[in-house]
């Protein structure tokens, strides 16, 4: 069956070479055709009174009739307000009478016509009469005709078409059944100028021409035909010009053709005079089958081309048919992705189609091009149920959906994202939606599943672009900053100086040119780029600690170290300084290789960061009290006091160094190695004011000895302070005072003071404060980092959600930058469950297969089309299965242990090829 | 990666080896076979000879099926190798399937297993590792499958003790699997809401219609697999095969009923040539006399529905009594199809299928709320519904899209939806009385399928057209029962 749902709906379009022979779309040729049967054409297809065959501009003569017809409509004024009236059942299609002033209402159960009024809806005509309903009644779809006020038209469910004279003198205004059509008839549609001409489309994929003044269709036209067609003509031994020719001929031969079905064939009645039959082989018949024809969902007469009409599919294809030619479509092209559902023609432009799909969409086509030409396409939420061009509104149209949305939207189709009016008022889905006149773009009348018929008025549409945020901003990868605003907004701000925004991302302003639109003043915007300094204040360092911090796999002491040197290389000293306090707390003295002391502090204040406290002594202090006293209680009260104070503010210090310095813990430090102040040093922190214990200690006293400077920091040095149970005064000094710029004063002695066995435990809740303030800092990498490398010794400190949030931020900031490898480490090493399952979803690979480039659906190593191997080893020549290494530029690879092994040897592609592959 | 090519090879070469005859159709040929099949179920299914099913489905098992499901399962089940005899349908078949239950989605993999297990054992279908099932459709040869596949995924065993075990959210599905199983039209926009409603155990909208999706495919997968008598993956070696799904009934069925080997050949041969006389005429719309009133139309219908109470398997087949194993699955094991319209009783109103068609309707919904699903399933239905080799029997070049509407219809007209511009005369002149009984069996109590009701329709047809008559069942089916549920949903969300 032809196409079956291509996935795009791009247009491509099938045009049949033979039929534009006969056919072009310059009136000339229409002449040309006429003159061969004209004279028994029009009589046949009624299409006018006129003999239309010696008539030189025929096409001019019926579009002078017909805007002659819409000019004579467009007269009177209409009123109304936005007003709704209640139906007994839910509507299936609405349409309204060429005075404006009626509309009909057509569903399952109800079929009645009611008069529009000012104020309200009144009920007219209630068509549905007789005892019992029968199917004829349950209406799909209803159609007034534009030239007869009187004449309406039908499609009934049951596949029966039938027409409904006002004029009668009967309650029952029943004109004409037709029931030709198999299946559900989906849609019907009257000639725009012709007073007896309907078109019907149905579900069993036949549209049919119907004559009023007869009482069977007048041609049949099949979405088929255009695959059947030309085989049957053949059969038939002669490529009629016109139907009404070829369908006696043809008639002819078939019975001919198949004796036996001689019978059958002369039993059929009249009905059966249906041009579509001899084009739509039976089972019987030999040779191929004709494929199932597709069901018709709409058609439509072109408003300006009097012999032209559309038919949508539920395949997606869309077919242009001339009316005179039932043979085969004039063009037919694939417009959506599953069915199209309706489409309607643009009163005013020639050629201009929109259609609207299940696929959501709505397409707007040029068919007067030598290829239909998608022009516009709106996306909507929801399959698209009706499509009607605003009038006198070029670019407007309404459209109504199938399922799920209830409103009625009103788009300009070069604004397609946001609809230009949107109608609140139903309940359940829009079936029916009709423009109340064919020259008054503000009354849309509406029917819905809820069982109610509304009139709309445009000036109470609710407008979506008002409440649209009309401002947008956007980071780039690389830090810059886009925003688009409207441009009124943006214009009164350039008086002003530029936002200068972060200083740390020193910007400047630009404006990108607006993008020509046709809405200006009403939704132009302008976009403005602000741009980082190149190479300032980048990302950098973010992407090469990322790369080169270790997070595990080395004993924790070694990771400290590395991870402190990289931050250090990159001139992040605080965070160095924050490694090495970590390694100082966690690991064992005794195991840590003191030689690596001497280069492990930096001091903050040298880094130029900006720095924060995120916890002062404060809160510190009373802790740190209770700790003393229990320390004391134990007995060896004297020095360990002191060095856990000292320890404590060295780590306050820590976060703090761009205040006091490093005089502070040195104070301590001396002060109680010189005795007497013991008490105040125990009582301070328990007592009253805690707030500044630094003006406890008169910094005078304590001359800095610059010349330490120079002192080269000697791993025995160090190593004697480490095994000293008590520090002597004289070298805590020493230590402690050294100047800011002293690459280990605070170490020295901070571990020093380690040895006093304090359980690391202790420090947990620092450490969570500090993972904290990195965290809160922006620099989530510090947080996870330790999180990672500490491991048990913090994890349950923090709670299970900040570590989930903290390491979905990281991961996100490093696959942001692209760095893949990272982002899975930190995948893996996460203890959190939620994290770790990160890298459980979507591992699926796809592959295609090197010989015939298809997808590979099943196994990755044999294509089920060619069914060979597709991933052959060009060094074993064996199947790879498992991990399949190749070369980017010539794709060749194997596996990977092979071809590592081969590049080592040689720089050849290891299948002779002559590339110079590179492993990396 | 899976490396059980070789594997399912060797599997095939057995089945293979099994099968001397091969393609010839000599009669002492058959009568082997003939014997061999009743001698105990042996091969994919207990209906059809093992023969027939290699001779036909050999290629297309080499070239489809046998990659794709492989894939997943490492070894070609009895029911693909069944439903490889229509290998352009298996393929869509499989796609839907994998996706419900290995690709990503809404509901854990475990819980797509879980479900699934609930589904077969409360619907009408399943017999492995011997044990018969017995809950909804009591199909144990799914329920095998899927308590492994649960176990894997790394569901708890203790929920495999019964559903009471399994959380409160899962045991809320019970009751909309019940009224899917066996009387969808039941379903209403409150059993939606109760499912959605905010609390401790709530669904998700995408959530629900994954399940719907999954429950309602693998009721009438059940139907598929009692209605080819697909039997319980059995060990290469042909051990005792599991207990076969129907032993009382075929005993019951005389030898000379077996399809192919009738010695009424010609009587039903005749049978063949008036049906496609039937179906010419039909299509010619020539016993669609004019004459015919809407009224009559209409109780065409009622007349059709009415019947289908008629064609109820008959009562003496030995019920099977319910599995202790999986009863714990199910509630209200009592509950089971109950005729659309039973005498005497207030019907529910008729489903007009023009007014909520799955190609509409039902697509947009899922599509919106479960894309992939909805793509798949579309195809899936197009696929089954469209599937036709233009053969009849012993006929080719035979437009059949007649004989399987009136089959899809009827299957619906079961479920209670009318479509508006058919005859349901022509479900009568088309469908035999058998064809009707096995329908209405294999889609409302597939449990009681037997042999016997398998091989007294289309006496003259192919095994694979009788394969043919199951997928357009489960197919037909599926659609009824999520076209009930969906427009439940509908009517929930205006």
């Amino acid at each position: 069956m032809g196409k079956k749902r291509t996935t795009s709906g791009e247009g491509r379009e099938r045009q049949r070479l033979p039929a534009r022979r006969f056919r072009t779309t310059s009136p000339a040729a229409l002449r040309a055709d006429s003159v061969d049967g004209g004279s028994l054409l029009a009589p046949l297809l009624g299409l006018t009174d006129r003999a239309f065959s010696d008539c030189p501009d025929l096409a001019d003569g019926a579009m002078e009739k017909m805007s002659r017809v819409t000019t004579a409509l467009g007269g009177s004024v209409l009123t109304g307000r936005t007003m709704h009236c209640h139906l007994d059942a839910p509507a299936n299609a609405i349409s309204v009478c060429r005075d404006a002033a009626q509309v009909v209402v057509a569903g399952r159960s109800i079929f009645k016509i009611y008069a529009i009024e000012e104020e309200q809806f009144v009920e007219k005509l209630n068509l549905r009469v007789g005892r019992k309903p029968s199917l004829n009644l349950s209406c799909a779809d209803v159609v007034w005709h534009q030239m007869d006020e009187n004449l309406l038209a039908t499609a009934a469910t049951n596949g029966v078409v039938v027409t409904w004279n006002l004029g009668r003198p009967s309650r029952n205004k029943q004109d004409q059944l037709f029931t030709e059509h198999k299946r559900t008839v989906n849609k019907v549609c009257f000639h725009p100028t012709e007073a007896h001409v309907l078109l019907s489309g149905s579900q069993d994929g036949f549209m049919k021409c119907f004559d009023l003044r007869r009482k069977d269709s007048v041609s049949t036209f099949s979405g088929e035909a255009t695959e059947a067609g030309p085989r049957e003509w053949a059969m038939a031994g002669c490529v009629p010009i016109l139907p009404v020719l070829s369908c006696r001929i043809l008639r002819l031969h078939h019975s001919f053709a198949h004796g036996p079905m001689q019978d059958a064939e002369s039993t059929a009645n009249d009905a059966r005079e249906s041009w579509g039959c001899p084009l739509y082989p039976l089972g019987l018949c030999s040779g191929p089958q004709a494929g199932q024809s597709e069901s018709v969902r709409d058609v439509q007469f072109s408003i300006r081309d009097y012999f032209t009409f559309a038919s949508t599919f539920e395949n997606g294809n869309v077919q242009l048919w001339d009316i005179r030619r039932p043979d085969r479509c004039e063009r037919m092209f694939t417009a959506h992705n599953g069915p199209v559902f309706c489409c309607d023609w643009h009163p005013e432009d020639r050629g201009w189609l929109a259609t609207g799909g299940r696929d959501k969409m709505v397409k707007v086509w040029d068919m007067t091009t030598h290829r239909a030409k998608e022009m516009h396409c709106v996306q909507t939420i929801a399959s698209v149920a009706r499509v009607k061009w605003r009038p006198e509104c070029r670019h407007h149209l309404a459209t109504c959906s199938m399922m799920v949305d209830h409103n009625i939207y009103v788009w300009d189709v070069r604004r397609p994202f946001v609809p230009a009016a949107m109608f609140e008022e139903h309940r359940d889905v829009t079936t029916g939606i009709a423009w109340r006149h064919p020259h008054d773009p503000s009354f849309l009348l509406s029917g819905s599943k809820d069982s109610s018929l509304c009139q709309h008025l445009f000036r109470d549409a609710s407008q979506p672009v008002e409440r649209a945020n009309p401002e947008g901003l956007c980071y780039g990868l690389f830090g810059d900053l886009a925003f688009a605003a409207k441009e009124s907004l943006v214009a009164a701000e350039s008086g002003r100086k530029p936002y200068t925004g972060d200083r740390r991302h020193p910007i400047f302003f630009k404006r990108k040119l607006d993008p020509a639109e046709p809405f200006a003043g009403l939704a132009s915007s302008a976009l403005s780029v602000f741009e980082t300094e190149p190479g300032g204040g980048g990302m950098r360092w973010f992407v090469d600690t990322a790369e080169r911090y270790a997070l595990a796999g080395r004993p924790l002491a070694e990771l400290c170290d590395h991870n402190a040197k990289v931050a250090r290389e990159l001139g992040r000293n605080q965070v160095a300084q924050t490694w090495t306090m970590l390694r100082i707390i966690y690991c064992s003295p005794g195991l840590v290789p003191t030689a690596n002391l001497n280069h492990s502090v930096g001091k903050g204040g040298s880094c130029g960061l900006p720095l924060m406290n995120s916890f002062n002594l404060k809160d510190m202090a009373p802790g740190l009290g209770s700790e003393t006293r229990l320390d004391r209680s134990k007995g060896d009260a004297r020095s360990d006091t002191v060095l856990l104070d000292s320890s404590a503010t060295l780590i306050t210090n820590e976060d703090n160094e761009e205040t006091e310095g490093s005089d502070v813990p040195a104070d301590y430090l001396l002060g109680d190695v010189e005795g007497e102040e013991d008490e105040l040093y125990l009582l301070d922190p328990e007592h009253a004011h805690p707030e500044d214990p630094e003006c406890v200690l008169p910094q005078e006293a304590f001359p800095l000895r610059h010349e330490i400077v120079d002192t080269p920091p000697g791993p025995e040095h160090l190593q004697d302070k480490a095994d000293s149970p008590h520090v002597s005064g004289s070298e805590a000094d020493v230590a402690s005072l050294a100047p800011v710029d002293s690459s280990f004063s605070l170490l020295s002695v901070s571990h020093a003071l380690y040895d006093s066995r304090l359980p690391p435990d202790f420090f947990g809740v620092l450490v969570r404060d500090m993972l904290h303030f990195y965290a809160e800092q922006g620099d989530v990498q510090m947080a996870v980092s330790v999180l990672i490398v500490l491991g048990e010794r913090v994890r349950k400190d923090i709670d299970e959600q900040t570590q989930e949030h903290w390491y979905t931020s990281y991961i996100d900031l490093l696959q942001r930058f692209r760095l893949w490898n990272v982002s899975n480490e930190v995948v893996k090493l996460s203890t959190s469950r939620a994290v770790s399952c990160l890298n459980q979803a979507s591992t699926t690979l796809h592959v295609n297969c090197s010989h015939c480039k298809r997808p590979m659906s099943s196994r990755g190593w044999v294509c089920d089309r060619c069914h060979r191997c597709a991933s052959m080893c060009a060094v074993c020549h064996h199947v790879v299965k498992g991990l399949f290494v190749w070369c980017q530029g010539c794709s060749h690879g194997g596996h990977l242990q092979h071809i590592m092994k081969w590049l080592e040897g040689s720089s050849h592609c290891p299948a002779g090829c002559g590339h110079l592959c590179e492993y990396s | 990666m899976i490396v059980a090519d070789s594997e399912c090879r060797a599997e095939l070469k057995d089945y293979l080896r099994f099968a001397p005859g091969g393609v010839g159709d000599s009669g002492p040929g058959e009568e082997q076979r003939e014997s061999r099949a009743r001698r105990g179920p042996r091969g994919p299914s207990a209906f059809i000879p093992v023969e027939e099913v290699l001779r036909e489905g050999a290629e297309s098992l080499e070239q489809h099926l046998g990659l794709e499901a492989l894939m997943s399962s490492g070894r070609v089940d009895n029911l693909a190798v069944v439903m490889g005899l229509h290998p352009d349908y298996f393929t869509s078949f499989w796609r839907l399937h994998y996706l419900l239950l290995h690709t990503d989605g809404p509901l854990a993999s475990s819980w797509r297993h879980y479900i699934a297990i609930m589904v077969s054992l409360s619907g009408p279908d399943t017999w492995r590792g011997g044990f018969v099932a017995a809950a909804r459709h009591q199909c144990s040869y799914l329920v095998g499958s899927h308590m492994a596949e649960f176990l894997q995924t790394g569901g708890d065993p203790e929920w495999l003790l019964g559903l009471h075990r399994a959380p409160e959210k899962l045991r809320k599905l019970s009751e909309i699997n019940k009224l899917l199983a066996h009387r969808p039209w039941l379903i209403t926009k409150e059993h939606i809401q109760a499912l959605l409603k905010t609390g401790e155990h709530t669904w998700s909208l995408a959530e629900l219609i994954q399940a719907l999706v999954l429950l309602t495919h693998c009721h009438s997968l059940s139907s598929f697999v009692f209605g080819c008598g697909i039997l319980p993956e059995g060990d290469a070696d042909g051990s005792p095969a599991p207990q076969a799904p129907t032993p009382p009934s075929e005993q019951s069925s005389p030898p000379s009923r077996d399809p192919l080997n009738n010695s009424g050949g010609f009587e039903s041969a005749r049978d063949v040539e008036a049906l496609m006389e039937r179906m010419q005429q039909l299509q010619e719309s020539l016993l669609r006399d004019e004459g015919t009133s809407q009224e009559e139309m209409e109780s065409r219908f009622e007349l059709e529905k009415s019947e289908s109470l008629l064609v109820t398997p008959s009562a003496d087949i030995l019920e099977p009594s319910p599995h202790p194993d999986m009863l714990c699955f199910v509630e209200d094991p009592t509950f089971g199809y109950e005729d659309f319209t039973r005498r005497g009783a207030q019907a529910p109103p008729t489903f007009r299928a023009q007014d909520y068609t799955w190609e509409d309707h039902g697509y947009s919904l899922i599509q919106r709320l479960y894309p992939e699903g909805g793509q798949l399933l579309d195809e899936k239905f197009q696929a089954a519904y469209s599937l036709t080799y233009n053969t009849i029997a012993m006929h080719s070049g035979v437009d059949t899209s007649v004989l399987r509407r009136a089959i899809w219809n009827y299957i619906h007209c079961v479920f209670g939806i009318r479509y508006d511009d058919y005859d349901y005369g022509e479900v009568n002149q088309l469908l035999e009385r058998n064809l009707k009984v096995y329908i209405k069996t294999v889609a409302c109590y597939p449990e009681k399928t037997t042999r016997r009701m398998y091989n007294l329709f289309w006496r003259h047809f192919r095994h694979s057209e009788k394969v043919h008559v199951n997928l357009l069942l489960l197919e037909a089916r599926m659609q009824a029962a999520l076209l009930y549920a969906l427009r439940a949903i509908t009517r929930y969300m205006t």
